[in-house]
């Protein structure tokens, strides 16, 4: 569970987020949709602890992110949007030293990577460098490290850019298992039919400002739009004139 | 807190290990590089000295028909004499082209002037732009002023004059350094060598640990671990400061390799560079390492690219070792005010353990506490750095 209340962030002259305020619940898959620069990255950053809010507050699971970092960051898994593998370490070290750094004996933290790799279809590569991975590797890689101490929330910078097909269907086949394992999933994305495909809930961010937030059918019937695209063209539209 | 330093730790060395340019960078070239080109410089400059004391002058002498009483003088002090037929004109040729390394010329006129008691000329003929040649030229000239004084001696003798009223001094030269002394200059380098070492070692994980992990994109999620951010930089620079330290005792110990090779005893010069010395020198050395780490890191923390980073620490690097250079061409001696400036007060300190000298207590202490005190302010500043929230570019 996520709830962000009036979130601003200042870098230097430019107003990234401007009183931001939403919420993601467990058991659904909430999508963040803006441009690029929409301030997307900054929500995940405050959320994810990296970087802290000028003003409003944010919360994981009811602990504050500012308050609380340490807390926050045990019950986050998060996928920023570059993989940022190790190139020397294999597939499995790489899961392996995240395991560790949660705090996981050597034993644990071994088995854990060994269920993700097996999960994921990773066997095969697991014990090779990580330089040599195909894209799609390298997300499951990712993905793995993100998961291996079982998060009950998870963050995903832009996950789907850059991928090939395949590697976007096995993303949303294991976004969707992790909903109905009842984890709270928030993505990013500045892809329409990616968020329309996946999404329970949508927020869409432009110029800094949360301009519109609900069901994609609740978006559609409010906006007046008949997709997706036109209601999020025509709210950031709506902000830009502001 | 402990635990995750550790976990840290270990996976940098893993990783670094397995990276062939850090290899190359730490334990190849700066460990192999310094000992053999200082081992290839050393060699030329003992045995270039060693030749031109043990080998007989040459000299070629144009007209030394005129002089036989020079030649017999000459012949007496060990000079291989070579009668050449040659013009003056032809002689400065000679020379010019490396026929010969120089020239006696003595003219007709010698005869004349000697036996009427005014100065006989010859001309020694010379290249004094050729390093190779120059001593045996200064030889010549020695023992030329030496025929010319006895011959002096002999004509005041002659006339009842005591030869001590054209000599007024008596200068003795009476050379004090000792054979250790002597090999100073060239071993004052070493120490330069093994810093550029130390730093080099380090070198590439003190970039990773800001600018490197940034520009992969594997900063964010390792800062979104519950970890802080002090247990991950630190165990960062204990990997940096373990392959320095490393780096640091194998150019030490390519040095004790390579100088038991060299011909230092033949030079008049004895390298005091045992086990025991080879440690005392790490351990005085050790000290600057805390420094180094922080110094490296904290410039890396501030660019914004790998490559910047490079080109910051390229530039870093000079300073410690700077003052190192300095010490070596002025022939710094130590004092305990010198001990209190890092990276010149282990220089000093290393240099004298090379000597043989005793230091003093104080100067160990000095030093030890100042740089290491110097060391703790920057791996702070370090830490302090990585807090930032600009750390993520």
């Amino acid at each position: 569970m996520i709830e962000a209340e009036g979130l601003s962030k200042r870098f230097g002259d430019v107003q990234a987020l401007e009183d931001a305020s939403f919420c993601a619940a467990d058991g659904r898959i909430t999508g963040l949709l803006g441009h690029n620069g929409a301030g997307k990255s900054t929500t995940l950053r405050i959320l994810s602890t990296v970087l802290r809010a000028d003003q409003g507050r944010a919360r994981i699971d009811g602990h504050d992110c500012a308050l609380a970092p340490l807390e926050v960051r045990r019950l986050l898994g998060v996928l920023p949007h570059a993989s940022g593998l190790y190139a020397h370490l294999t597939g499995r070290e790489n899961i392996h030293y995240y395991a560790r750094l949660h705090g996981m004996t050597k034993a644990h933290a071994k088995r854990a990577a060994g269920e993700l790799i097996e999960r994921l279809g990773l066997d095969e590569v697991a014990d090779r460098r990580t330089k040599g991975y195909s894209q799609g590797e390298r997300l499951k890689v990712a993905l793995a490290r993100a998961l291996v101490h079982r998060p009950q929330t998870i963050i995903l910078d832009e996950p789907t850019n850059g991928l090939d097909v395949n590697a976007v269907r096995m993303l949303r086949e294991l976004l969707r298992e992790l909903r109905a394992a009842g984890r709270c999933v928030l993505f990013s994305s500045h892809v329409m039919q990616e968020v329309a495909a996946l999404c329970d809930h949508v927020v869409i961010i432009a110029h800094g400002r949360v301009v519109m937030s609900g069901t994609p059918a609740g978006i559609l019937a409010s906006s007046g739009a008949h997709d997706l695209e036109e209601a999020f063209v025509r709210a950031a539209a709506g902000e830009a004139r502001r | 807190m402990m635990r995750a330093v550790c976990t840290v730790f270990l996976k940098e060395i893993l990783e670094n290990l397995r990276d062939r340019r850090v290899i190359l960078s730490a334990f190849i070239f700066g460990v192999l590089l310094a000992p053999v080109v200082f081992a290839i410089a050393a060699s030329i400059l003992s045995k270039r000295a060693v030749d031109t004391l043990d080998k007989p002058l040459e000299l070629a002498v144009a007209g030394g028909d005129h002089a036989p009483n020079l030649l017999a003088f000459l012949l007496e002090n060990g000079v291989e004499v070579k009668k050449v037929e040659l013009s003056a004109e032809q002689a400065a040729d000679a020379v010019r082209n490396g026929e010969h390394d120089f020239v006696l010329l003595i003219e007709e006129q010698y005869v004349r002037e000697l036996a009427a008691g005014s100065p006989a000329p010859a001309h020694l003929v010379m290249d004094s732009a050729n390093s190779r040649t120059t001593a045996g030229a200064e030889r010549a000239q020695r023992l030329l002023e030496a025929y010319g004084s006895q011959l002096a001696a002999l004509r005041l003798m002659a006339r009842g004059v005591s030869p001590d009223v054209v000599r007024p001094l008596d200068v003795r030269t009476l050379d004090v350094a000792t054979p250790a002394g002597r090999a100073l200059l060239l071993l004052g380098v070493m120490t330069y060598f093994c810093f550029m070492s130390m730093l080099a070692g380090g070198f590439y994980l003190a970039i990773d640990t800001t600018a490197g992990e940034r520009e992969r994109g594997s900063l964010e999620p390792l800062l979104s671990l519950p970890v802080s951010r002090a247990s991950l930089i630190v165990g960062k620079m204990l990997a940096t400061a373990a392959f320095m330290s490393i780096s640091l005792l194998l150019t030490l110990a390519a040095f004790g390799v390579v100088l038991a090779f060299i011909p230092l005893e033949a030079l008049g010069m004895s390298a005091n560079f045992g086990l025991r010395v080879i440690l005392g020198m790490f351990l005085v050395m050790l000290s600057f390492v805390p420094l180094g780490v922080g110094l490296m890191t904290v410039a890396a923390s501030f660019a914004r690219s790998n490559r910047e980073a490079q080109s910051w620490l390229s530039a870093v690097m000079f300073l410690p070792i700077a003052p190192i250079m300095f010490a070596v061409v002025s022939g710094t001696k130590p004092s305990t005010a010198l001990m209190a400036v890092p990276s010149l007060s282990q220089h000093l300190l290393a240099t004298s353990l090379m000597r043989g000298d005793e230091i003093p207590p104080v100067h160990a202490l000095v030093s030890a506490s100042t740089t290491l005190a110097a060391g703790g302010l920057l791996v702070w500043l370090a830490v302090r750095l990585y807090r930032r929230e600009a750390i993520l570019g």
